[in-house]
């Protein structure tokens, strides 16, 4: 795929636009694997928005493969796998689905918020960043029509707190992707089902090397294949 | 494609290869995405007596031109592997399929490897001695000649198929340890596995990898990988095969020179699910550059070399 853009959208946050085939992505939540020259490995990054011939990856700078994207220019050629991973699952929604991201597992909700509001279900999305500097994507969730509530680590934009500091009181399902810990306390907190994306350091990102596994309820599972994301009931986190 | 035909350990495959015990899985992955019978063949994954979930992750981390990996021999165990993952694997590989095999103790390899033995499909058992051997004070058994030439003995007395001796690099001489597995009555050396490295977050100043050491693999460790296969192709009579790095045709030609019947392609196929069969694609027109008629005229050139 061409780069179109890659902009930077908050502290260390960049958006990078491709155009080519992105048939091969079916449902919000899967991610695609990037091949970055000078690099073995091909970097997982999560899919905010896609067409059948364009594709939004959001992603943040943490390493030496995200710097590098960082300086891709429009006109450059990426080869990249799309379609990895399984995806949220928006028939377990109910009416009132609540979507929980921090940071950058913020975007694939916003893939996910776009579905859910085509299918007709009154969405609220509570998205978590360190500071005012880090947030991005507000105003994105916003023009879906989602109700939109921020938090901040340090109450420098929204309510001072963790996602987890500001939950609605009523919601029928929610779907979650950020950091483990943010992860592990909605988890504890959250009463109703849901489904959570997780992510770890990946060999292939296609199902092959067993890098990526955990633990569930229900025997081994790899991140990038049967997941990324889980069922709540599926995590054998404890209290 | 009579030219790319090699010969395994009296097996004729329709070319020489074949994709390398733990970047595989059991093929399903990768006969997604294209017909995984236009391989020689391809060892799968790696598989144990008793299923392991193996080590916590992060498991996998990147250096220069390739990657470290300590996974932990992930697998559901034999009778699984029997069970679940041979019957789906013959509905999307036909050929005979070479099983790898690891264990903790030689006792463990010898029960392992008498199942898969009656296994149809199964062509090959090849026996991955870098593992720890538990009664052995957890000193590899692919690191002491003696304890590699036991595990030999012991696979070989419940083995019909023919036994191939997964070498572990990180030794001082590696063609003792080819000699040693031989003489023990190995059908075939296959090497080398992963060579011992690790990494260092400049973050966290902690190891990468949860098990802190792992296995480099990649273009990185192609030459050392040549020079063992060069030196083992010299120090025995039976077959080997050439792996480590392998990334392109010419590389499988290079391996092939230093003496190798056939070559095994690891993390190529993680950071392209499509390098084999490219590999393939590839490799007349490499032939056709360098003059290579057949392969097995490159070998035979080659096994004259050595004398």
């Amino acid at each position: 795929m061409t780069v179109t853009e890659n902009s930077l959208l908050a502290r260390d946050v960049y958006r990078l636009r491709l155009a080519g085939d992105a048939s091969g992505i079916e449902r919000p939540g899967q991610f695609v694997n990037l091949l970055l020259e000078g690099f073995f490995l091909r970097r997982p990054i999560s899919v905010f928005d896609w067409t059948e011939d364009s594709l939004t990856l959001i992603y943040k700078t943490v390493g030496q493969g995200t710097a590098h994207m960082s300086r891709l220019s429009p006109g450059a050629e990426l080869d990249l796998l799309t379609g990895l991973g399984n995806g949220y699952d928006t028939g377990l929604s109910g009416d009132k689905p609540l979507l929980l991201g921090g940071g950058v597992g913020v975007p694939p909700l916003y893939a996910l918020a776009k579905k859910l509001r085509e299918e007709g279900k009154q969405v609220r999305a509570v998205l978590g960043f360190r500071t005012a500097a880090d947030a991005f994507g507000i105003t994105d969730f916003e023009a879906l029509g989602c109700e939109t509530a921020v938090t901040t680590e340090d109450g420098s934009l929204g309510r001072r707190g963790f996602v987890t500091d500001a939950l609605p009181d009523a919601y029928s399902f929610f779907y979650a992707c950020g950091p483990l810990p943010m992860l592990r306390a909605i988890w504890r907190t959250c009463k109703p089902s849901g489904q959570l994306s997780l992510e770890e350091r990946m060999g292939c990102g296609f199902g092959a090397c067993m890098g990526c596994s955990i633990q569930t309820l229900s025997g081994p599972k790899r991140i990038c294949r049967e997941g990324p994301v889980f069922r709540k009931e599926e995590l054998p986190w404890t209290v | 494609m009579d030219r790319l035909k090699v010969n395994l350990c009296g097996i004729p495959l329709d070319n020489p290869l074949i994709p390398a015990s733990g970047t595989f899985g059991f093929g399903y992955e990768f006969a997604e995405l294209y017909d995984i019978n236009c391989l020689g063949t391809f060892s799968f994954k790696g598989t144990t007596r008793e299923p392991r979930f193996g080590n916590p992750t992060p498991r996998i981390a990147e250096c220069p031109a390739g990657m470290i990996n300590a996974v932990g021999l992930q697998n559901p165990g034999v009778e699984k592997v029997i069970s679940e993952e041979l019957p789906r694997l013959k509905k999307v590989f036909h050929k005979p399929v070479m099983a790898n095999v690891s264990g903790f103790s030689v006792r463990e390899y010898a029960e392992t490897c008498a199942l898969l033995d009656r296994e149809p499909q199964v062509g090959w058992l090849e026996v991955n001695i870098s593992c720890p051997n538990v009664h052995g004070g957890g000193m590899s058994f692919g690191t002491d000649p003696a304890s590699a030439a036991e595990v030999t003995r012991a696979v070989k007395k419940v083995a019909s198929k023919p036994v191939i001796m997964k070498l572990s690099p990180n030794v001082t001489d590696i063609a003792s340890m080819a000699k040693a597995c031989e003489d023990a009555g190995a059908d075939g050396i296959s090497l080398i596995n992963t060579l011992q490295g690790m990494r260092i977050s400049l973050r966290t100043r902690k190891p990468i990898l949860a098990n802190t050491m792992g296995g480099v693999s990649g273009p990185c460790i192609f030459p050392v990988a040549l020079r063992m296969v060069y030196q083992v192709c010299r120090a025995v009579r039976i077959p080997v095969i050439g792996m480590g790095g392998i990334s392109s045709a010419e590389d499988v030609l290079e391996m092939m020179m230093a003496g190798a019947a056939a070559v095994e392609i690891g993390a190529a196929n993680l950071r392209d699910p499509l390098a084999c069969l490219k590999i393939l694609e590839n490799l007349p027109g490499a032939m056709d550059t360098y003059g290579i008629g057949s392969l097995e005229e490159l070998r035979r050139a080659s096994a004259q070399g050595q004398t």
